[in-house]
């Protein structure tokens, strides 16, 4: 039930091939920038004609290339937060929301009603222009409830704000969608953002749909590289799959695997704050050489050389606490390890 | 002092400016609208008129509309009227000329108009007619009003077209750009230099008038 699509697009070279269902939760869309995200919730609003496909809402067909429908978007009951906002310009924010409001007759008291539920009474008579950042989401929001949706599009809700704004934001945005009943589609290239707000998340990568994850899955057994990627794992390797020894070329390497291998694993991943310092005889132990440090806010991150590696081989990348880098004795060449859980292998 | 020539002046450019309103907003909204290739020939067949000489606009509308042509000839026989050396028949002239400068100002602001607006009224529930009417309109506001105040202007002081469509006949087709014309080829500097002065003030309280407009709108902090 609730929502779901299984879209196809071509825009010029780009090849957009999405398919997820969602209940009435908040499922996130996660991917880079430029993967066809904005596309999606365009095609599900009715912004954009997908070539073929099905999206359906509540039991409701939106649009179905088979059968010719395609409703409009003013008949789809889905609500667009854009990313900055599209606030009408010459309204009031009282007007902005009233605009939104579908019967005529109940259209100033559910904007009063609104204007109070998002404190927004104080500047319900000034333009969109002359309101926060903040205040401009809350109005935007304000007015996307009021035209009583069935789900609501999120397309990256804080691109618009300061990042020291964003956390405030962000917990009162949290609020209002937990309160509304319906399917949220939350838009973001951020994987924080996502596992803050979201329980499950559909990867997109080069304008195809990945699977859809619980969080768990995706920060913890992500399947694919693009996956992986998307949840912050920084190293990658081509393997070769021996039972649990694995052999990894490039980095001259052979490894055990702690995790079960799925079928058309063709490389591993380890994210950087998985490797860490050791004594030579601990499980996984190789030595590197130090080819690079780099000192980030509360962490330093260290480019490490396996001994055997090939000369084109991409550095491994290490991040570790402050202290413990301080910690270390020679800061040229060290033994580390990778816990065998820790080694992901991934199609 | 015969005050015929400003009065028929402002009539046929109040008129065609009103046409010329609503036929420029018309053609911009469809022409954005439509496949690139068709827009472009479209474009260049409105604009035209802009750069052609008055005296080839009034040709070509004499080769249309006079009675010893095919169609004006079927409107005499037909409705029993001359289309052309009537006060009227100067409309025809200047919304020819004045339409390619409402038509471009309009586009444009129609073009650098922010297209999601006009989704996130759709998605409100909105149909399209509310979207262009109640956001479109008015976010585009200056570029209408400039579109419009060209138009207006241009249509007041066209003489070429109007000249050879509607004639000089004093206290029946005369405007104040042929009166002028008349005056200073009959060696009437005096009466010519009254209309000159006229002209120039209604230019002056006009464009006051525009200003003025636009500074109130400042004032009231609309962005």
């Amino acid at each position: 039930m609730a929502l779901s699509v299984d879209i196809r697009k071509k825009l010029g070279d780009f090849q957009l091939d999405v398919r997820f269902d969602a209940e009435n939760e908040a499922l996130a869309l996660l991917g880079a920038s430029g993967c066809g995200k904005s596309v999606t919730l365009r095609c599900i609003a009715g912004i954009l004609t997908p070539d073929e496909g099905k999206i359906v809402l509540d039991g409701v067909t939106l649009f179905d290339s088979a059968a010719g429908i395609d409703l409009p978007p003013r008949k789809r009951q889905i609500g667009y937060l854009f990313q900055q906002y599209a606030l009408f310009p010459h309204m009031t924010v009282r007007q902005n929301i009233a605009a939104g409001v579908r019967e005529r007759a109940r259209r100033e008291s559910a904007a009063a009603q609104l204007l109070r539920r998002f404190r927004l009474e104080d500047v319900a008579d000034l333009r969109p222009a002359q309101i926060s950042g903040g205040q401009q989401q809350r109005t935007a929001l304000a007015r996307i409830l009021a035209s009583e949706p069935k789900a609501i599009l999120l397309d990256e809700p804080f691109s618009a704000l300061d990042s020291y704004l964003q956390h405030q934001v962000e917990l009162e945005l949290a609020e209002t969608l937990e309160q509304f009943p319906g399917t949220v589609l939350w838009v973001s290239h951020d994987r924080g953002e996502v596992f803050r707000n979201c329980k499950r998340v559909c990867v997109l990568d080069g304008g195809c749909s990945q699977g859809t994850f619980t969080l768990r899955e995706l920060f913890h057994e992500p399947k694919t590289e693009a996956a992986a990627r998307l949840s912050g794992c920084k190293n990658y390797a081509e393997a070769i799959f021996d039972g649990d020894r694995i052999t990894l070329p490039q980095l001259g390497l052979t490894l055990l695997c702690g995790k079960d291998i799925p079928k058309g694993a063709r490389c591993v991943g380890i994210r950087a704050n998985h490797i860490y310092p050791c004594e030579p005889t601990t499980v996984n132990a190789f030595p590197c050489t130090v080819t690079r440090v780099v000192q980030d806010v509360f962490t330093t991150i260290v480019l490490l050389r396996p001994e055997g590696a090939a000369p084109d081989a991409e550095p491994l990348r290490m991040e570790l606490p402050r202290e413990a880098w301080y910690a270390v004795p020679d800061k040229n060449c060290l033994t580390v390890a990778v816990q065998p859980r820790d080694i992901l292998p991934l199609k | 002092m015969d005050w015929f020539p400003l009065y028929n002046s402002l009539r046929i450019a109040a008129i065609s400016t009103v046409i010329v309103f609503f036929l420029g907003i018309f053609a911009a909204h469809s022409i954005a609208r439509l496949p690139r290739a068709v827009k472009g020939v479209l474009d260049v067949v409105l604009t035209l008129p802009l750069v052609l000489p008055p005296t080839v606009v009034g040709w070509l509308l004499l080769t249309l509309l006079s009675p010893r042509r095919p169609f004006g000839a079927w409107v005499l026989e037909t409705f029993g009227t001359r289309l052309v050396m009537t006060w009227w028949s100067a409309i025809f002239a200047t919304v020819v000329v004045a339409f390619p400068l409402m038509y471009r100002t309009v586009r444009g602001a129609f073009e650098s108009f922010d297209q999601t607006l006009a989704d996130a009224g759709r998605t409100l529930g909105r149909s399209n007619a509310w979207v262009f009417w109640r956001v479109q309109m008015p976010v585009c506001k200056q570029g209408i009003l400039a579109g419009t105040v060209l138009a207006f202007a241009r249509a007041l002081g066209e003489y070429g077209a109007t000249s050879m469509i509607a004639g000089y006949t004093p206290g029946r087709t005369a405007t104040i750009s042929t009166t002028v014309y008349q005056l200073w080829r009959t060696n009437d500097d005096a009466g010519a230099l009254k209309w000159v002065l006229v002209n120039l003030a209604i230019s002056a309280v006009f464009l006051l008038a525009v200003n003025l407009l636009e500074a109130k709108k400042q004032k009231g902090g609309a962005r």
